[in-house]
């Protein structure tokens, strides 16, 4: 596993790396990252000629397509002190393949180097936020943030600062939803029956929301909770600490 | 020895597969194992009716309870040090693959046994029907090993005229059912009690209790008659030591014992990657196999084969044949792809995968080997053209790597096995529309206009009519359409960029 170095004082600006799914699908989920991001103190810049990490290429076997696209977002990301993304799939995939996909010097790049997963900037740096929210959430691991990028306490930390809030735990918790990527639609009938267990665990936390990480995740489990008539909701990370922000941005 | 042989001029018949006639197939065409490779359904609708069997969620769950147990990702510290040492044997291994294969080679052939070294499945499983014919056989016991279901052994012998009876437990009930093994070390682990129950009463004739001692009894009595009767006995090997010829197979019910101690006449198969070093690497690969396929330090039983039966001993083979084949993996040496063949099959890899469990177990892989280990595996092998896409069968999870004992990348494998199959076919519409995207989303203006086309869509479009599209058709069907109105939009900053313009520019 590629271990990230990182700045141990807060940085002054941050470039947020939207993804390609948050961006076309996920508005709700990257307006509360700006927002968090922007109470712990920092400027959020968004780079305009950022695109996507090319995953869904290099996991349909397409690695040369994946690695141009995920050119263009490293270039896109240059110079940046911090950069910080709210999906741990795309973090994942940029910490675990840029340097089989563009070379060993890929490593040294801003976009690689200065990465931050969303909570794992949080856990670091946002301390003195004065988060309280009256809810109960049960927490999904998502696979690619558990297993490779290795990351598996900063959500809890971060949800451990809020007060008022219950994390219920459900079984299985790191076990996947099913979506995959591009599995997602090469066997929709498995995914979907992945997904079911998925919520199935997740309703026995009787939680008001479904949290995670990720938004393919959370996109996964919703649209499937939507149409077999469950009342279960997901919300992103950033969505309940940006409501349990006492002076909300 | 073979105290149970029918006097001469009666050819022995297995007594286990009396009544076999009588049972009724309930199970898939891709579950059986009279599959034939070539007519695999494709993956889809495979998957599809697997994940919709009545029965598949309880299977899911006991093997659920089984991965729960096994606690993937989480190796106790001693468990972690055997991992380590067990990962470095095998690498040690794979180093000097075919050195290791000629000391074994030679060792066994110092100790009498034959040795067959043969590259395809097909010499494989014809060396082993050589050797049955020659020796006039018509019933073999064998125990249990998925390198003779590899090479479709099994149905080889039964085409020779041989009646060929599986004595592990699990895999008996597999052979009754007519369905290939489900999982690497639990071959009937899709089945319930009732299951078994049913089974075995149609198998009788008669009905019998669900009751698992009961069950049991019923087939040991079964198979006790044919290790009398059987005139050659076919095993498989877990591990295979170097500087002394000794195969180790591993067992929980003694089946091994009888196979390799009551006939005159005992063969042996492995694959090549079934060497290792030394006897005494045992002391690490035993424990750190059981650990990892039924969290148990050693089994009940670990039979060490040293040999024919020399002049003097009172049992053990008169004649001990060791079938060594290839079948495609030695050409993986030196590629990535070589890290599957240190492998020692402990099947943790198919507990700890949701597919595999979802699926009911690796049936719906529809080849040999199923879940993780299989779907690297199975395209690499020697006549598995039909398998090339398996990789896919895979949501990438990454829990297979976590729960391997000698610490394969299997999810990196399968990323790397899905541009291996994509680099095989032709160029098609799926080649072109990943350039085609690579082109655009590569290219930030294209990228934008793309965002925006997906923004007017969503808004102009409605989503019953959208989950119609090509490919989004393909998430719609169990799902909603997500919402992509909002493509592009973005809060205003409170730090940032001022104005109207919604986005940062690069610093």
């Amino acid at each position: 596993m590629t271990v990230v170095s990182r700045p141990g004082t807060l940085p002054e600006r941050v470039a947020l790396f939207t993804t390609c799914l948050a961006d076309f699908a996920a508005p709700g989920p990257l307006a509360a990252t700006i927002a968090v991001l922007e109470a712990i103190g920092v400027e959020v810049v968004v780079p305009r000629d950022q695109t996507c990490c090319g995953q869904p290429a290099l996991n349909s076997g397409f690695p040369a397509q994946a690695g141009r696209v995920l050119a263009q977002t490293l270039d896109s990301l240059d110079g940046a002190e911090a950069v910080v993304t709210l999906a741990g799939s795309c973090a994942a995939m940029i910490v675990h393949h840029s340097t089989r996909l563009l070379g060993a010097e890929a490593a040294s790049r801003s976009g690689v180097r200065n990465l931050w997963e969303f909570t794992q900037f949080v856990a670091a740096f946002g301390e003195d936020l004065d988060l309280e929210l009256d809810a109960t959430v049960t927490y999904h691991d998502g696979c690619h943030m558990t297993r490779l990028l290795g990351e598996r306490t900063a959500p809890r930390t971060v949800l451990g600062r809020i007060r008022g809030l219950r994390l219920v735990e459900m079984p299985d918790s790191d076990t996947c939803c099913g979506f995959g990527g591009t599995f997602s639609a090469k066997f929709p009938e498995l995914s979907v029956a992945m997904a079911d267990v998925k919520l199935d665990n997740a309703a026995t936390a009787r939680a008001e929301y479904v949290v995670s990480a990720d938004p393919g995740c959370l996109m996964q489990l919703q649209t499937r909770a939507d149409a077999a008539g469950r009342s279960i909701r997901t919300r992103h990370i950033a969505e309940i600490v940006r409501d349990a922000m006492r002076t909300p941005a | 020895m073979s105290t149970g042989t029918t006097a001469k001029g009666e050819e022995p018949r297995s007594t286990a597969m009396r009544g076999v006639a009588r049972v009724t197939r309930g199970h898939p065409v891709w579950s059986g194992s009279d599959l034939d490779p070539g007519q695999r359904p494709a993956l889809r609708p495979m998957t599809a009716e697997a994940v919709a069997r009545e029965g598949v969620g309880h299977t899911r769950q006991r093997l659920e309870v089984l991965g729960r147990e096994r606690a993937s990702g989480n190796w106790l510290p001693w468990e972690s040090e055997l991992r380590d040492r067990g990962a470095a044997i095998r690498r040690e291994t794979l180093r000097d693959l075919d050195g290791y294969l000629s000391r074994l080679a030679a060792q066994l052939e110092s100790r009498g046994v034959i040795v067959h070294r043969v590259s395809s499945a097909a010499q494989a499983r014809e060396a082993v029907g050589r050797i049955a014919t020659d020796h006039g056989v018509t019933l073999v016991a064998k125990s249990k090993s998925m390198a003779t279901e590899e090479i479709g052994l099994t149905a080889h012998l039964t085409t020779l005229g041989i009646d060929v009876v599986e004595t592990d437990l699990g895999e008996y009930i597999a052979q009754v059912a007519g369905e290939r093994p489900s999982h690497i070390v639990g071959p009937a682990l899709h089945m319930s009690r009732q299951d078994v129950t049913d089974l075995f009463s149609q198998l009788n004739g008669d009905p019998l209790p669900p009751d698992p001692d009961v069950l049991a009894s019923y087939a040991r009595e079964r198979l006790r008659a044919d290790f009398k009767a059987a005139q050659m006995g076919i095993c498989g090997v877990n591990f295979a030591a170097a500087d002394t010829g000794t195969l180790v197979v591993v067992s929980n019910e003694g089946n091994v014992d009888m196979v390799a101690s009551q006939p005159d006449l005992l063969v042996a198969v492995m694959p090549v990657e079934k060497v290792i070093p030394r006897l005494a690497d045992i002391g690490t690969l035993v424990p750190l196999l059981c650990t990892a396929a039924n969290k148990e330090f050693t089994t009940a039983y670990q039979t060490l084969l040293s040999g024919a039966r020399r002049p003097g001993e009172i049992d053990g083979p008169a004649e001990f044949h060791c079938v060594i084949f290839d079948n495609g993996r030695t050409a993986l040496l030196g590629t990535p792809e070589e890290e599957i063949l240190a492998c020692i099959r402990c099947g943790n890899c198919q507990f700890s995968c949701p597919v595999f469990r979802t699926l009911g177990g690796g049936h719906a892989y529809g080849t040999t080997y199923g879940g993780p280990v299989g779907a690297v595996l199975s395209p690499l092998l020697g006549e598995a053209t039909r398998d090339r896409d398996l990789p896919f069968l895979c949501s990438l999870c990454g829990a297979c790597a976590d729960a391997c004992p000698v610490k394969i990348p299997l999810d990196d494998l399968l990323v790397a096995g899905r541009a291996t199959y994509e680099a095989e076919q032709p160029r098609g519409v799926e080649s072109f529309g990943w350039t085609l995207w690579s082109r655009f989303w590569s290219t930030p203006a294209l990228y934008r206009a793309t965002r925006s086309a997906a923004r007017i869509a969503g808004r102009l479009i409605p989503a019953g009519v959208l989950g119609r599209l090509p490919v989004v058709r393909l998430w719609a069907s169990g799902r909603t359409v997500p919402d992509v109105s909002h493509a592009g939009d973005r809060p205003r900053g409170r730090s940032g960029s001022s104005g109207g313009s919604p986005e940062g520019e690069d610093r």
